[in-house]
């Protein structure tokens, strides 16, 4: 299962369709390697008076792995559904391959979808299954079974092909729903929450899988989760969505370094908001000082590029708690090297997480933080913990992030 | 449970449990009693007929020995021969009709608007509901009054001479009667099957390029296969063996075998009539058991619970 390696001639051959559908679009004149596969311009979805997208708009690279990610209700079924033909855009037009596709049906987009249960026909084995595309698309018989063998070599299920779907475990229908999709060589292959129905250990086992198919076969991705680790984990392009909008987009260390908003911040990890007001920006370096509500003054990095701030705004300064250290109060002068915040506070809760503590820590010019440290060797018991102890937190000041609104 | 209960000393509490528990046991005798007197009364009758089929005796409640002679006699008799093959084209012609009408039915159903869908639900469900004998006299009181008006019209059309096409109670009459309550039933059990179906079955067929009309064919129409099947079976029973409503609309020389049984049963119960009806029971009963055993085989192959008819009856 951990194990990963697929047989390289079924690897070869997906890959090599995707060349071969390049050499097609060239001939063709309509597209060229740099057209995006998917894209979604202005496009606004309603359902009466409930708004699922708000004006959307995203460019789909050929070749990665993108995540919508949001919490339930965001609209991200809503956006794969369009992009599968299921749903029509109120507003605006979306593009696969550079041709506006408004109006074409499921069954003629180049596009396949993995449900999230499995949907598979249970009337049907396993090779009948995989190879249902193939079928409606008239390949022929001999070629059908070529391509079904190979598609279930690649999700290492090899000789399952005349299984019966409902007698496989979970994990194992996920993949004949995966193959039955890749077998077609879509230009864009969606998944909604596909290892929603599986169990952590064999979901996080699944996440590297398909991370690592994807590499193989080269076909792009768009996966839907709201499970931040899934998306953190596989994506190349991370695409953060709340109430219908895109709140960010990025790499998973872009997202996670320098989240623009107050949402990613919290929704993309946790982190600590402290509210404060702006006292002098250094445009240069994109740095500002600023005020917090109870007197801490501060340094951080403005991480929107877009945000234009001036001194008196009012801004919030999230901080990992990670970046946070936390130490017992020797009762020493606090004294803090130049680019670091000193804090004293007292322990109101500690938690033991295993392979990290976390600690709530009240402090008077911060107000409540929590310090995530990690359980090094003797560090699981070398802070007291009980609640009043006296502590003192400190960081540094590249652990400031400064958002607007 | 009572207060004295609990003060009790354990040893009495001990007791009352016993008599508690001797009390259930007689209770359930008792219903144990009820259901075997309820299935007695309901099958004996069958089997006195099944076994009075078999008696050498004229007289057909008097047991003088055991003989297979009136199967023979019945199956020689002309009158019983042609109103067998009236009730099984009959009812051959109306399960097909009222199941493909049933079925198409209900995958209409699934695209109108709520407000449309339940105005049919009540349709429907009032064609089952209302008292047999309604539908018999309303049937009636409609062709009649029809052929009333659409029979001079033919007359005039074609010049009214003696051999001239003219619209009549027959065959024709009863099947339409019998479509019209059995659609209804194959409506209601195609519905139960289509919303227990998982739609995304049809979407997942749509992306893998399938057509609506493949879909259809590959997807929806294999999962509801079984509730088509069981609709057929019922339809063809049902229609075999009315009585009310075909007795109205029957017309010269249509007579089917309940009709020809119950005018027998006027004039005594023969043992001829014993055998006829043991014919149509046994008829009957292979009939559900293929019925049982298509369905069996299509529940394996679709791997859902739903392999036999009375779940397909009570689903939903
Ligand atoms: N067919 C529909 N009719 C009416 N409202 C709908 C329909 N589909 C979606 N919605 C609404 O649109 C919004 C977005 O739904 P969507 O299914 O896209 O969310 P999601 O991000 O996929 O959520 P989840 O993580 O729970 O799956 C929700 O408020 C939902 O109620
Ligand atoms: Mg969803």
């Amino acid at each position: 299962m951990t194990t990963s390696l697929t047989p390289d001639a079924a690897t070869a051959s997906l890959a090599g369709s995707a060349g071969a559908r390049a050499v097609a679009r060239a001939t063709t004149g309509v597209a060229d390697e740099t057209t995006p596969d998917v894209e979604i311009v202005d496009v606004t979805k309603r359902f009466g008076a409930v708004t699922a997208v708000d004006r959307m708009r995203l460019s789909i690279s050929r070749g990665e792995f993108y995540s919508l990610l949001g919490p339930s209700g965001c609209g991200k079924t809503t956006t794969l559904r369009m992009i599968a033909g299921f749903e029509q855009p109120t507003e605006g037009e979306i593009f696969l391959d550079g041709k506006p596709i408004a109006g074409i049906p499921p069954y003629r987009r180049n596009v396949n979808t993995v449900f999230q249960h499995y949907a598979l026909f249970p009337h049907m084995d396993v090779a009948r299954n995989v190879g249902y595309g193939l079928r409606q698309r008239k390949v022929a018989k001999v070629e059908e079974a070529r391509r079904v063998g190979e598609a279930l070599a690649l999700v290492r299920l090899a000789g399952y092909e005349r299984r019966r779907t409902w007698e496989m475990s979970g994990g194992q229908q996920q993949r004949v729903a995966l193959a039955r999709a890749l077998v077609n060589h879509p230009t864009v292959l969606l998944l909604d929450e596909p290892l929603g129905a599986l169990d952590l250990k064999l979901r996080k086992e699944m996440q590297l899988e398909l991370k690592a198919l994807q590499r193989e076969v080269g076909i792009t991705f768009v996966y839907v989760t709201h499970d931040q680790e899934e998306a953190l984990t596989m994506s190349d392009v991370i695409v953060v969505m709340r109430d219908g909008r895109i709140q960010q987009q990025g790499d998973p260390t872009e997202l996670y370094e320098c989240p623009t908003n107050r949402f990613v911040a919290d929704f993309l990890g946790s982190s600590n908001f402290i509210a404060a007001t702006v006292e002098g920006v250094d445009a240069s370096s994109r740095t500002a000082t600023v005020r917090s509500d109870r007197g801490l003054v501060l340094r951080g990095t403005v991480t929107d590029p877009a945000a234009a701030i001036a001194a008196g705004d009012a801004v919030t300064v999230a901080t990992r708690p990670e970046r946070l250290e936390v130490r017992p109060d020797d009762g020493a002068a606090p004294g803090a090297a130049p680019g670091w915040t000193e804090l004293a506070g007292r322990i109101r809760q500690g938690t033991y997480l295993g392979d990290h503590s976390e600690y709530r820590v009240v402090t008077d010019l911060a107000g409540e933080l929590i310090v995530r440290r990690q359980n090094t060797v003797g560090a699981g018991s070398a802070l007291g913990g009980g609640p009043g102890d006296p502590v003192v937190v400190r960081w540094h000041e590249t652990a400031n992030l400064i958002l607007v609104g | 449970m009572s207060a004295s209960g609990v003060a009790r000393p354990r040893a009495g509490r001990g007791r009352a449990l016993i008599a508690a528990e001797r009390m259930n046991g007689f209770i359930d005798g008792l219903f144990r009693t009820q259901a075997a007197l309820v299935y007695a009364f309901l099958y004996l009758p069958i089997v006195v007929v099944v076994v009075f089929a078999f008696n050498a005796n004229r007289l057909a409640t008097i047991w003088t020995g055991f003989t297979t002679d009136w199967f023979g006699i019945a199956l020689n008799d002309a009158v019983v021969t042609k109103s067998l093959g009236n009730s099984a084209i009959i009812a051959f012609t109306n399960a097909i009709l009222a199941t493909t009408f049933g079925t198409m039915a209900a995958l209409g159903l699934q695209r109108v608007g709520k407000r449309t869908r339940q105005g049919y639900d009540v349709l429907t469900y009032i064609s089952i509901i209302v008292p047999e004998i309604v539908i018999a006299l309303a049937t009636l009181v409609f062709f009649a009054s029809t052929f009333d008006v659409v029979n001079p019209v033919l007359a005039g059309l074609t010049g009214g001479g003696k051999g001239a096409f003219k619209l009549g109670f027959g065959q024709f009459t009863i099947i339409a009667a019998h479509v019209l309550f059995n659609t209804s039933l194959v409506l209601l059990l195609v519905r139960a099957r289509l919303s227990g179906m998982d739609r995304t079955l049809v979407e997942a067929s749509q992306d893998l390029f399938a057509t609506p009309w493949r879909t259809f064919r590959q997807i929806t129409f294999p999962q509801l296969l079984p509730a088509i099947v069981a609709g057929f079976l019922l339809s063809f029973t049902f229609s075999f063996d009315d009585y009310v409503i075909t007795s109205f609309v029957t017309g010269p020389g249509s007579t089917t075998l309940p009709i020809y049984i119950f005018g027998q049963v006027k004039r005594g119960v023969s043992p001829e009539t014993n055998a006829v009806a043991t014919m149509v029971l046994a008829f009957t009963v292979g009939m559900l058991l293929i019925g049982q055993a298509v369905l069996a085989w299509q529940g394996r192959r679709s791997g859902s619970r739903n392999g036999s008819m009375a779940n397909i009856v009570t689903e939903r």
